[in-house]
């Protein structure tokens, strides 16, 4: 491997940004904030505002990566990857969360669809990813335990 | 100094009133000595030990009368007390392995028996093992919990019992409490174990890697902290060995000791690991030293096909034979060898050509009054404890009634600490947590400290006091159930249910959570009010540290204060639909 993990980290935070690495730019940055959608208080509602449309396909080509409980609810590490073909935004959802709607990347064309993030849990839930990709929206699922703590054996 | 009740017994069976006493003496020894001849079977022996709980000296240990299964566990190993154990394994009510498996007459079988364990004791045993077996074709592995659950191990932040292991001659381990020191501290200890410590699901936070973490850990490419996996040669065979750290440690306990390193199942990496190691490593046994719980390998060897044996601790399940799990690459072994040094799990494997031909195992209890104590390892021991023996030795009561606390439920020694952080800090209503360690101690024997900080020994000991609203109390117990008895093994974190003091209430295990929680009442007949708030002392926080006295001294100056340590009321819930489970037995509330 030409260049350590360690390396790639520290060119990520000192570049902002590698080619091809536009998930890492603020979507504030891009285009209008779509506050409606990230301030609804109904995962339905957000998939709505933000989509149009709260219907979306579950698919196996979407990969959602979370932990079956989290070790720290204020900072859960979500990885979503797809091989899916033209995807254009991937966005995570809380459906208990006070606000669903946890984060939304836009994709530029030709971009790797990988992109991991923290999100921030007040309870279990389900999480739910969905990807738009050639006009079309894919999901996929799934249940994050968050609990207390304590009384390990 | 008084004498106890053993040694009462054992006088006057020296004065000839043998007779009035149950079978003993001999009888007992014999069939006991013949539990370690084993024939010889194969060319690979694994010697495992886990979740001692630093637990140098021979002890007392009550197994649990009540051990629920849930969902698919329901009825299987090992949710199995008493004598549907007996009956589930083929064992002889009454005899020495009945009273190693089970609770079953604890008190007196214990009496009879004597007590189990020690470092001297099983340093003795495997070395035995180890000779007549041929010590190049063995490996003795241990399954961590090693480094906590003494006084010694607390003041000497667990290098106690890194001198112990490599006296022992551990040769691999992995933990789970060992994560409850420090992370310097951690790595000091693992570089002054002889052995390798093993874990491939421990890795590197993104930030901590950042920060210069390359710096000592394993791999920086797969951000593994320690090595994964060891590969011996050994009985013409190569064995590899993968070490599964417990995946749950920064959730059940302080994550703050550990702030860079993350844990988890990762059902996918360890496939991964196990297609790499058989497709390049040319090995004849693939072997995982677990932490998981028995629960949790039991669901991971029908996950991951390609390991031949799961050798587990963590839930303190000590199963007479193995649990075989299909899969999609053909079978998994299951073993779970039990805790505090009271058993020694042996298994002899025929593997060859990359097959694994056949196997014979067997879970030895360590009984001390077999074993002579091994000279060196009883120095060792003298050395570490001598600059403690005033602390450890001090007697602070009598037990009124046999002090335990393995079980689901609150045991009796819960019931002592319970009712001490309530006198002490004028509490209406304790909470004290469902650890699986801690000792026993028999009925009219003296509770010396040493019990107590086999009880409470560990490195977040500060308790606290707070107001709660019986909501908040309600919370605290759905979570902790949920903990327990989600039928999801991989969503449980082993431990039992929180212990309590000052109320009781109704447990449904079989219901989802929020509704497994019912009619909790105060001892005083009043039901808990989810609207009021209500005084409740604890201790062991995981979230942050709290500022209160130490536990063991809460409990010290409760015991000394009452001189004998009696229970006037057991709060353990009333179950519902558990009657007719295999893991309850001998239980009322």
């Amino acid at each position: 491997m030409s260049i350590n993990r360690r390396s790639l980290l520290k060119a990520i935070a000192a570049g902002g940004a590698l080619a091809g690495c536009g998930v890492l730019m603020p979507r504030l940055a891009l285009a209008a904030w779509a506050e409606k959608a990230f301030t609804a208080e109904e995962q339905t509602v957000a998939m709505q505002e933000l989509y149009g449309s709260a219907e979306h396909e579950h698919t196996t080509e979407v990969i959602l990566k979370a932990p079956d409980i989290a070790e720290n609810g204020a900072v859960v590490p979500v990885t979503v990857s797809t091989g899916l073909e033209n995807v254009e935004t991937i966005s995570i959802f809380v459906e208990n969360n006070p606000t669903p709607l946890a984060a939304e990347f836009v994709l530029p064309a030709g971009t790797q669809a990988k992109v991991s993030t923290r999100i921030r849990m007040g309870q279990t839930s389900k999480v739910t990813t969905v990807v738009k990709a050639g006009g079309k929206l894919y999901s996929a699922a799934k249940e994050v335990k968050v609990t207390i703590g304590g009384c390990g054996g | 100094m008084s004498i106890s009740r053993r040694e009462f017994a054992r006088l006057l069976g020296i004065a000839g009133m043998a007779g009035m006493l149950p079978a003993t003496g001999l009888a007992a020894r014999r069939q006991s000595e013949d539990l370690y001849q084993l024939p010889a079977f194969g060319n690979v022996r694994l010697l495992h030990i886990t979740d001692c709980h630093a637990q140098l000296q021979p002890v007392y240990f009550r197994e649990p009368n009540v051990n629920l299964g849930v969902g698919a566990a329901a009825g299987q190993p090992p949710h199995l007390v008493g004598e549907k154990l007996l009956r589930h394994f083929g064992i002889a009510p009454g005899s020495a392995e009945a009273h190693a498996f089970t609770y079953l007459d604890f008190n007196t079988a214990a009496e009879r028996y004597g007590k189990v364990g020690g470092f001297a004791h099983l340093k003795t045993l495997v070395d035995r093992l180890r000779d007549e077996f041929g010590r190049e074709k063995t490996l003795l592995l241990d399954g961590g919990d090693t480094w906590q659950g003494s006084g010694t191990s607390y003041k000497t932040r667990g290098m106690d019992m890194v001198e112990a292991s490599n006296l022992l001659g551990v040769d691999m381990m992995t933990g789970h409490w060992e994560f409850t020191y420090r992370q310097q501290e951690v790595l000091n200890n693992i570089d002054a174990f002889h052995g390798e410590f093993l874990a491939h699901n421990i890795f590197i936070t993104e930030d901590a890697l950042f920060e210069g973490a390359d710096e000592y850990i394993f791999d920086e490419d797969s951000g593994r902290v320690f090595k994964p996996y060891s590969i011996r040669e050994m009985g013409g065979a190569r064995v590899a060995v993968i070490g599964q750290a417990f995946p749950r440690t920064k959730i059940a306990n302080p994550a703050r000791f550990i702030p860079d390193w993350t844990f988890d199942i990762y059902d996918d990496e360890l496939q991964l690991l196990v297609d790499h190691i058989r497709g390049s490593e040319k090995v004849d046994a693939v072997v995982v030293l677990s932490h998981n719980g028995m629960d949790v390998d039991l669901a991971m060897a029908a996950r991951v096909s390609g390991i031949d044996v799961i050798l587990g601790g963590h839930t303190h399940d000590g199963m007479p034979k193995p649990s075989v799990v299909k899969n999609a690459g053909g079978q998994t072994l299951v073993c779970n060898a039990g805790s505090n040094g009271k058993f020694l799990g042996v298994l002899d494997m025929d593997v060859a050509n990359g097959r694994f031909k056949g196997f014979r195992y067997r879970l030895l209890p360590v009984f001390a009054e077999q074993l002579p104590a091994d000279p060196a390892m009883v120095k060792l021991i003298d050395q570490i404890r001598a600059p403690h023996l005033d602390w450890l030795n001090e007697e602070l009561a009598y037990a009124d009634e046999m002090l335990f606390r393995r079980g689901n439920f609150n045991g009796t020694f819960d019931q002592v600490i319970c009712d001490a952080l309530r006198e002490r800090n004028d509490a209406e209503i304790s909470l004290s947590p469902g650890f699986r360690w801690g000792t026993s101690v028999l009925e009219g024997q003296k509770i010396r400290m040493e019990h107590v900080l086999d009880q409470t020994c560990l490195t977040y000991p500060e308790t606290y006091v707070r107001e709660m609203s019986g909501a908040e109390l309600k919370l605290i117990l759905e979570d902790v159930a949920d903990n327990i008895f989600n039928p999801e093994p991989y969503l449980q974190s082993g431990g039992d249910m929180v212990r309590v003091g000052g109320f009781d209430y109704v447990c449904d295990p079989f219901q989802p959570i929020g509704q497994r929680i019912s009619d909790m009442t105060l001892d005083n007949g009043q039901p808990v009010d989810a609207a009021r708030t209500y005084k409740v002392s604890g201790w062991a926080t995981v979230g942050s540290q709290s500022d209160g006295a130490d536990i063991w001294d809460v409990v010290a100056d409760y015991l000394r204060d009452h001189k004998v340590a009696k229970i006037a009321k057991l709060n353990t819930p009333r179950l519902k639909g558990a009657a007719g489970n295999t893991g309850l037995a001998d239980y009322s509330a």
